[in-house]
């Protein structure tokens, strides 16, 4: 077996721009932007005109692995960790900055399920265009039509536009061109997070099988369930560089490592929102059950939250906690009030803050928490002091099953007959 | 499963080697993506053809209108509404073209940023679609042509040679927008004013001949009026005359922007995916 992929010291700059509020660039901001500096440089022509605004920051960091043909591999790590960015280097999307890439063979790319489907077209010139797109030839979309139309699912609405399509039934759709796609190395993204279990069980057996005719696969997941089902091997990265690339398991055992070092965060003045610092939170740090330091969590699995903090506040007063979920929607609140204040003085404390019933779904969220005299006054307020990951896993390893609802919520159910 | 195939080779600035070889095997796409703009345009509009038959009727109504009985412009001996049309076709074709180009990466941008393709494909498919129409308006001609009894003579064969320079302009200027568009978004507010502006400048409602001599040298930088007056030419026939210096200029000059607009869109197309 010979590698497949070769990457060789790869690296990639962005820059980012900073003091901006569009996304995006305008001609006038830049002829602006230039007017005003060589104005600067007229009237004070010592002064350093560096660029304030822009910053240099490196996707990723030379980078070199080998992949060898039939591989499996698996890319893990938190967000930002640079899996993006690869995965478009490797499928011609963005070039990269440092460094080269050499392939053999012909590469297919899921970044997205559905990429340029239409609206307004039927299921039929959908499958047609999306096909191409993905690069298959019309011949191949030809002879595998009717087993996309069937491992979709959808025979009887091929002639309807796919707006009229249920969100399910488009994701089978789009998930199933691609699935047919039948190149020597496939790239994934998280894309099967989307479509219900059933279908998600059906397009993981289809790409298993695909490595197992040799062919090579490329996936990214936050899914540890999933990686660990379909991938032989995995790559774990953290801020652009390559932290291990091992077997799967070894891998994971690694990521889960990495991340619960940042289980404990100092509070900067950054994320102080109000508060007139009467009382200031130092640090945040989260566990688990066996208060083993932790920053992802099983479905259901408890939690516990412990700030340290220092007070010149002398009285009763009471905390709270919001968290909200990665998309900004603050999923819950909790407040110490409801129950009882708290009689403090000046010194130095460590709050701990213990959830009856922790059911978030999988995904990634943050805490804002805070602190309030009984006249409600803020004496502290720390936004997005710290951030978890709930697995799309539960805790006896079963995979994450698509239920609806953002909190998982225990309770007592009891039957009683009647008669 | 063997890989006895060439190796890829992903390199920053190397992209050259693989760019025009890739453009062929891409060619698939380039239609379907065509027959999806006309597919939709025509599935979202309930008039669907007729509009593109519509509007350059009422264009052309209004400019004899206006050029012939309100400002008594000449007619060079031909039907008034024939001049005109015979100038809308190009122009319109050319319009279209430059705006659906110009916006087409914008209004395609979730397609750059998650699927490898050479570029180019996306503003020429636009380009692609502007000549549907452009064929369609066409009809509009043949049946006024008949209408008033004008038939071309031999000259009407060298017109898939001015369609080929409307092509040419079309997507020169097409290119330099859709590129530009995409590293600066307020690009999106010239565009319509360039249209318009061109409208007026390019000899649609009137003949070319009412410029004074001494300044048909100076109209022609406008590359749409050697596009136009080559129309009118081909198609009018008869006492129709070329001037052939300022015809040049106006090659040369749709030439340039083409090269300038492939360079230049070739050179910044490396960034669209991280920009757009």
């Amino acid at each position: 077996m010979s590698s497949i992929i070769t990457i060789e010291n790869l690296s990639k700059k962005y820059i980012i721009k900073h003091q901006k509020q569009e996304r995006y660039t305008a001609l006038r901001d830049v002829l602006g932007n230039r007017i005003k500096r060589s104005f600067g440089k007229l009237l004070a022509p010592n002064t350093n005109y560096g660029n304030p605004e822009h910053e240099e920051f490196w996707a990723l960091d030379d980078i070199s692995f080998d992949v060898r043909q039939g591989d499996r591999i698996g890319i893990i790590g938190r967000n930002g960790a640079g899996k993006s960015t690869l995965l478009k280097i490797l499928s011609r999307i963005t070039e990269p900055t440092l460094g080269k890439v050499l392939i053999k063979g012909r590469v297919a790319s899921l970044l997205e399920v559905g990429t340029g489907f239409h609206p307004e077209l039927t299921g039929r010139e959908n499958i047609y265009l999306n096909g191409a797109i993905l690069g298959m030839s019309k011949i191949e979309i030809k002879r595998n039509f009717d087993e996309i139309v069937a491992f979709a699912e959808v025979e009887k609405f091929l002639d309807t536009p796919v707006k009229r399509y249920s969100s399910g039934m488009y994701v089978r759709l789009a998930f199933s061109v691609a699935a047919h796609l039948e190149p020597e190395i496939l790239i994934v993204d998280e894309v099967l997070a989307v479509g219900d279990a059933q279908f998600q069980k059906k397009c993981l057996g289809k790409m298993e099988s695909s490595g197992k005719d040799g062919r090579t696969v490329i996936f990214v997941s936050h899914n540890m369930g999933t990686i660990n089902a379909l991938c032989n091997k995995c790559i774990l990265m953290h801020e652009g560089k390559v932290m291990g690339y091992d077997q799967t398991s070894n891998i994971i055992a690694q990521y889960n490592g990495v991340a619960d070092k940042h289980a404990t965060i100092n509070i900067t003045s950054k994320m102080r929102n109000r508060g007139d610092g009467s009382i200031s939170f130092e640090t945040c740090s989260l566990f688990n059950e066996q208060r083993k330091p932790k920053t992802s969590f099983y479905i259901g699995e408890s939690i516990r939250v412990e700030f340290t903090l220092r007070s010149k506040f002398e009285g009763e007063m009471s905390f709270w906690l919001i968290i909200f979920d990665a998309s900004g929607v603050a999923l819950l609140s909790s407040h110490q009030r409801d129950i009882t204040l708290t009689k403090i003085k000046n010194g130095k404390y460590r709050l701990v803050y213990k959830p009856k019933n922790f059911g978030l779904m999988p995904g990634n969220y943050t805490i804002t928490a805070g602190a309030f005299d009984p006249k409600l006054n803020f004496l502290e307020w720390v936004d997005k002091c710290q951030s978890f990951e709930v697995y799309s896993t539960f805790p006896n390893g079963a995979p994450f099953d698509g239920r609806w609802g953002a909190i998982n919520q225990v309770a007592d159910w009891k039957m009683e007959v009647l008669g | 499963m063997t890989t006895n195939q060439k190796t890829l080779i992903i390199e920053g600035g190397k992209a050259e080697r693989h760019y025009w070889l890739d453009l062929w095997r891409y060619r698939e796409l380039f239609f379907f993506l065509a027959w999806r703009d006309l597919l939709v345009r025509y599935k979202q509009t309930a008039i669907g053809v007729i509009w593109a038959l519509i509007r350059p009727l009422l264009t052309m109504l209004i400019f004899t209108f206006v050029f012939s009985k309100l400002a008594k412009l000449p007619s060079d001996g031909v039907p008034y509404p024939i001049l005109v049309f015979a100038a809308l076709l190009p122009w319109q074709f050319f319009s279209n073209a430059f705006s659906e180009a110009g916006n087409s990466l914008i209004s395609n941008s979730s397609m750059i940023s998650k699927v490898y393709f050479p570029r180019l494909i996306i503003p020429i498919g636009s380009v692609i679609v502007s000549f549907v129409d452009f064929l369609i308006s066409g009809l509009i001609l043949v049946v006024i042509m008949v209408w008033y009894d004008f038939y071309p003579d031999w000259r009407i064969f060298t017109l898939p040679l001015f369609i080929l320079i409307a092509f040419a302009s079309a997507i020169g200027a097409g290119l330099w927008m859709a590129a530009l568009n995409v590293k600066y978004r307020d690009f999106r507010y010239i565009i319509p004013f360039i249209v318009q502006f061109g409208l007026y400048v390019s000899p649609v409602g009137f003949s070319s001949s009412i410029v004074p001599d001494q300044w048909r040298l100076i109209y022609s930088i406008n590359p749409m009026v050697g596009v136009i007056d080559g129309f009118r030419w081909a198609i009018l026939g008869g006492d129709t005359l070329l001037y052939w210096p300022g015809f040049l200029l106006s090659i040369i000059l749709v030439l340039f922007i083409l090269i300038t607009g492939v360079i230049y869109f070739r050179k910044t197309e490396k960034t669209f995916a991280d920009i757009i």
